[in-house]
């Protein structure tokens, strides 16, 4: 089994709706055994069905997925022993107590009963739940229910794991705990695919990622050589009077990989060289005695990877759980030069 | 990286498929019996619903329908238990419709438990409840007037009888809450079946009262047949053909809907 993808992907199609909908169109993609796969793309680009194919849940229409060499649809049994799964959903039975959910999990993938309970004080213990072990999962916080999800993942110790987009509506604290567990998991060798919708996620956890969009893998690569292939800076300049918005723009143009977009008193640009362009930018705006309120630089977001590699913005799905319950904070600005 | 540095898979237990169904169903059916514990308030209430029937039925028409052999409670006591585990076999519609709505199930179908435990743990969940229910409403029964002609032997086949049918039509209902997807939908969606099938019946009345047309359903519908069944078995009477008859419907019910039941469960799309 050495040297075997954990997770491989072979020309993936699913369509949902009597053919209408086609959520995946030819996805192909691998994870190494001990790394993070992270799965980037906005709502509706194919992301849970293809986590639902890999975990035996759902049957794909065409291609091939094998997990550690297994294939997902021939030998879903063996596949089901190797994985855990975790998710946006929190799938955790409300009306038990967070141990008597853990005990269940390890019962139903058939451990005794001593190591059920052996196995839920474990993770009880290490997602800081004991106190609240006894308690209804009615007084649990999101937060707690997230650990929780997570515990229950990883009863059965799987050398596969699968995050569904794990940390969207969570508070900054526990997504910061959810990342630190994550790492810990995958020294320990473990393989986890990660999908997210957000690419500071991706780059601080993947190893490899794929940008999925409509199905398919429309980029891939390492996190860094990712940022690199689609300018890596974005410009932002704030200005004191909206009117003033179009003429700056035109300003700044020169400076950019790409036509500058203008929103309200907003102007926005990717950039090659941050710095660089910030103060270029800074000084042609002063010398065209326009007034500005603020002038920003900051890593790219999903948002404007996707603007970068289809031409449209990251459609936002119809599900409403699908979107974060809190939206979470822009990454925070490289530099922020301001009057 | 080799196989041996891999994080190890828990020593999990060997045994039979037919063993892993048991097991898994069982702790299926744990699961919803200690959550039912941990609201006492809905044990009390799912308790009253059975009694308060047997009281109103008792005492409310006991006077006013005529036209049966013996006393009314001895008519009526069989009629009431079947009822009411029919009735109480609609929480299995809800708890699947509430498990899918969850995403609960979408974690069992990713686990390596045996693909019909979720249903079967269910519906074991709800006889054991139902079995609950008969036993509290013979208790009443026996304080109202209640009394068995037969044996004691012959009573607890009754009762057997009548779990069995309730277990038969809690997959039917599982199977109702698994196609509909939304709780609220599943407790509508199964009145339009209940109401005729109860009380269109031999449970409170004899068929014999009704129209013509509508006595050829009433004598011939499983209710109808396994509360003969049951009567025969409590009250006297010729036995033999109301218990097969009784069997028959029930037996018929688990073989139809059981597979129809799990294929709705591995079927997710």
């Amino acid at each position: 089994m050495a040297g075997e993808p954990a997770i491989a992907v072979h020309e993936l199609t699913k369509v949902f709706a009597r053919g209408r909908v086609r959520a995946l169109d030819g996805l192909s993609f691998e994870a190494q055994q001990g790394t993070v796969l992270g799965v980037l793309g906005p709502n509706g680009a194919g992301k849970t069905t293809a986590v639902r194919i890999l975990s035996t849940v759902l049957r794909p229409d065409g291609g091939r997925a094998s997990i550690l060499g297994l294939d997902v649809v021939a030998r879903a049994a063996q596949v089901r022993r190797s994985i855990g799964l975790a998710g946006q959903y929190a799938a955790v039975d409300e009306n038990l107590s967070g141990r008597q959910n853990l005990v269940m999990i390890g019962r139903l993938s058939h451990l005794s009963r001593r190591a059920a309970r052996r196995r839920a004080d474990e993770l009880l213990e290490q997602f800081d739940l004991t106190a609240a072990a006894g308690r209804s999962l009615k007084t649990y916080s999101g937060g707690m229910r997230r650990r929780l999800d997570l515990a229950a993942a990883l009863v059965a110790e799987p050398p596969v794991l699968f995050f569904d987009e794990p940390t969207t509506g969570l508070d900054p604290k526990t997504r910061q705990d959810m990342w630190a567990w994550t790492e810990r998991l995958v020294a320990g060798g473990t393989t986890v695919l990660l999908t997210t919708q957000y690419l500071e996620e991706a780059d601080r956890l993947a190893d490899t990622v794929v940008v999925v969009d409509h199905g398919r893998v429309i980029a891939q690569g390492t996190p860094a050589s990712l940022k690199a292939d689609i300018g890596t800076t974005v410009l932002l300049v704030t200005l004191a009077n909206a009117d003033d918005a179009a003429r700056a723009a035109a300003v700044v143009a020169p400076l950019g990989t790409h036509p500058p977009t203008v929103q309200g008193e907003r102007v926005e640009m990717n950039v090659a060289d941050g710095a660089r362009a910030g103060s270029q930018a800074m000084r042609a705006l002063d010398a065209a005695g326009l007034l500005v309120t603020g002038l920003v630089l900051r890593e790219p977001s999903l948002d404007d990877v996707f603007l970068q590699l289809t031409g449209h913005r990251a459609e936002t799905g119809p599900e409403p759980l699908d979107r974060p319950l809190h939206p979470v904070p822009p990454p925070e600005p490289q530099g922020v030069l301001g009057r | 990286m080799t196989a041996g540095t891999l994080p190890g898979v828990h020593e999990e237990r060997r045994a039979s498929s037919l063993r892993w169904l048991v097991d898994d169903s069982l702790t299926i059916a744990w699961r919803w019996l200690v959550a039912m514990v941990r609201l006492p308030e809905s044990v009390v209430f799912s308790a009253i619903q059975p009694l308060m029937l047997v009281l109103l039925f008792r005492y409310v028409f006991g006077g006013a329908i005529s036209g049966v052999r013996g006393s009314y409670v001895d008519y009526l006591m069989p009629g009431i238990f079947v009822q009411t585990v029919t009735f109480g076999s609609v929480i299995s519609a809800v708890g699947m419709a509430e498990d899918l709505q969850k995403g609960i199930i979408e974690r069992f179908r990713a686990l390596p438990m045996a693909r019909a435990a979720v249903v079967t743990g269910r519906t074991l969940s709800d006889l054991t409840r139902n079995l609950g229910s008969v036993l509290l409403m013979t208790g009443l029964g026996f304080a109202v007037g209640f009394r068995i002609h037969t044996t004691g032997l012959a009573f607890v086949a009754g009762l057997a009888i009548l779990l069995l049918f309730s277990w038969a039509i809690s997959w039917g209902f599982a199977l109702i809450g698994l196609a509909v997807r939304s709780p609220e939908t599943a407790q509508l969606a199964t009145f339009p079946v209940l109401l005729p099938f109860t009380f269109a019946s031999s449970a409170f009345v004899p068929v014999d009262r009704m129209p013509g047309w509508l006595q050829a359903f009433a004598t011939n519908q499983p209710v109808s047949r396994v509360v003969d069944g049951c009567r025969a078995l409590m009250s006297g009477g010729p036995t033999v053909r109301p218990v097969l008859g009784a069997l028959a419907w029930s037996v018929g019910l688990l073989v139809v809907l059981v597979p129809l039941a799990v294929r709705r469960y591995v079927r997710t799309d």
